[in-house]
């Protein structure tokens, strides 16, 4: 325990100065490449506390897509002035500051006087977990302790696609999304994105694979396979689908269609909305996060693709 | 008395961690993006590499190795994509180059 508490406290300072970093860096863009390295640093964090779950999915959600969401809309924003930049007044400044801090006291205050040993669902959880017919705590919790979290989730992403692409004008509805395809790919990146993706659906369907019993699941396994979908648009090789496409809108929809016809299955099955009968658990949840792990894949693969452009006449042919 | 893979171990991951912080100080150090770019992908790929080597005697099951050579192959895989974009980022297609103060090539 000596030994790693040095790399604890480097971890957590860092941590620190980044977070102080990607609200001092005067220039967008900065701040999001600081936000990504924070994501990556409390990946590190959360694996240091023993939460490998939560830290494959802050390195694969929060850092890379979020970064690559935030550093596309940097992209995007017109240069800022810094002469015309707004600057609130002094007492709105000291006024947030005083918020802030209260906020902040509040929650260590929290965290600090927690009772010893901290109230915890833990042991109960872990102890019905054989039921479920899974390994991982984790996915117990998500997809049959709290399974309706996880399918507000799911159709939460839905609507972030649909409000995302009500953005287009009217003149560009129906055309494909063109936020990834801005320039001509160079050779090495199409190279890469002729070699990389085989191994990285392999380690998509592995993570959602051994997520029943090992960390990993849908969301850090959709994310890998968007990544590589991207990757492949990004580089020229195939473009996004139009956003009239019916089989694509199939894709977006399918886990979420599937989650509540299991879950309203279970009315008649097992008694109430999304619980399973006795002894299918397990089958029924792999079923779900597999539909779950395509639907999540699509959406954040065309959420980072952008809305809907018109097509443009010198666009690549695919 | 260690194990003749643990001082193994241990050699070759001081040894891969010295490569990363050459790298690193190159990284701080070197005057252009080219030659940052340098330090960074050569000292990263043979450091990974050594560490990656040194880690392999602590594994015993198969998978586990090929596990650490594919994170490792793929590690060089990126680097080397990654070194050629910022590169021809900085360096356009002509080889004129886009950076002021840029040493000639």
């Amino acid at each position: 325990m000596s030994l790693t508490a040095p790399v604890d406290l480097g971890l957590a300072l860092l941590l620190l100065g980044l977070a102080v970093w990607v609200i001092a860096a005067s220039a967008t863009y900065r701040a999001a490449e600081g936000f990504i390295a924070y994501g990556l640093v409390l990946a590190l964090v959360w694996v240091r506390l023993g939460s490998v779950d939560v830290a494959l999915t802050e390195a694969a959600l929060g850092s890379g897509l979020t970064g690559l969401l935030l550093l596309r809309a940097a992209a995007r924003l017109p240069p800022a002035d810094p002469a015309e930049r707004a600057r609130p007044a002094k007492g709105v400044r000291v006024l947030a500051g005083l918020l802030c801090a209260v906020v902040t006291a509040g929650l260590a205050a929290v965290v600090l006087l927690l009772p010893e040993p901290a109230p915890t669902l833990a042991p109960a959880a872990a102890a019905s977990l054989p039921a479920t017919g899974v390994g991982n705590p984790v996915t117990g919790v998500l997809l049959a302790y709290r399974a309706v979290d996880t399918l507000g989730e799911s159709i939460v992403l839905v609507l972030a696609l649909i409000g995302l692409w009500s953005l287009a004008p009217d003149a560009a509805w129906g055309g494909r999304p063109g936020a990834l395809t801005t320039a001509p790919a160079g050779s090495a990146l199409r190279f890469l994105a002729q070699v990389l993706p085989p191994f990285g659906i392999l380690v998509g369907i592995h993570l959602l694979w051994v997520g029943a019993d090992h960390p990993g699941g849908k969301f850090q396994g959709a994310t890998v396979l968007a990544a590589m979908w991207v990757l492949v648009i990004i580089a020229g090789l195939r473009r996004p689908p139009p956003v009239t496409s019916r089989a694509t809108r199939w894709l977006v929809v399918v886990g979420s269609l599937i989650f509540v016809g299991i879950g309203a299955a279970g009315i008649w099955l097992a008694e109430a909305f999304l619980a399973y009968p006795d002894g299918l658990a397990k089958p029924l949840i792999l079923a779900i996060e597999a539909a779950l792990t395509l639907s999540v894949a699509v959406i954040l693969g065309l959420l980072l693709a952008g809305p809907p452009e018109a097509e443009r006449p010198t666009e690549r042919r695919s | 008395m260690m194990p003749v893979q643990d001082i193994f171990t241990v050699a070759a991951v001081t040894l891969g961690s010295l490569f990363f912080l050459a790298g690193t100080v190159g990284l701080l150090r070197f005057p252009d993006t080219l030659t940052r770019l340098h330090a960074l992908t050569k000292a990263d790929n043979l450091g990974l590499g050594l560490v990656v080597l040194g880690l392999l005697p602590q594994v015993s099951s198969p998978l586990g190795w090929i596990g650490l050579i594919a994170v490792w192959l793929l590690a060089l895989l990126a680097g080397a994509t990654v070194g050629q974009l910022v590169a021809g980022a900085v360096r356009p297609p002509d080889g004129t180059p886009a950076q002021r103060g840029n040493p000639p090539a």
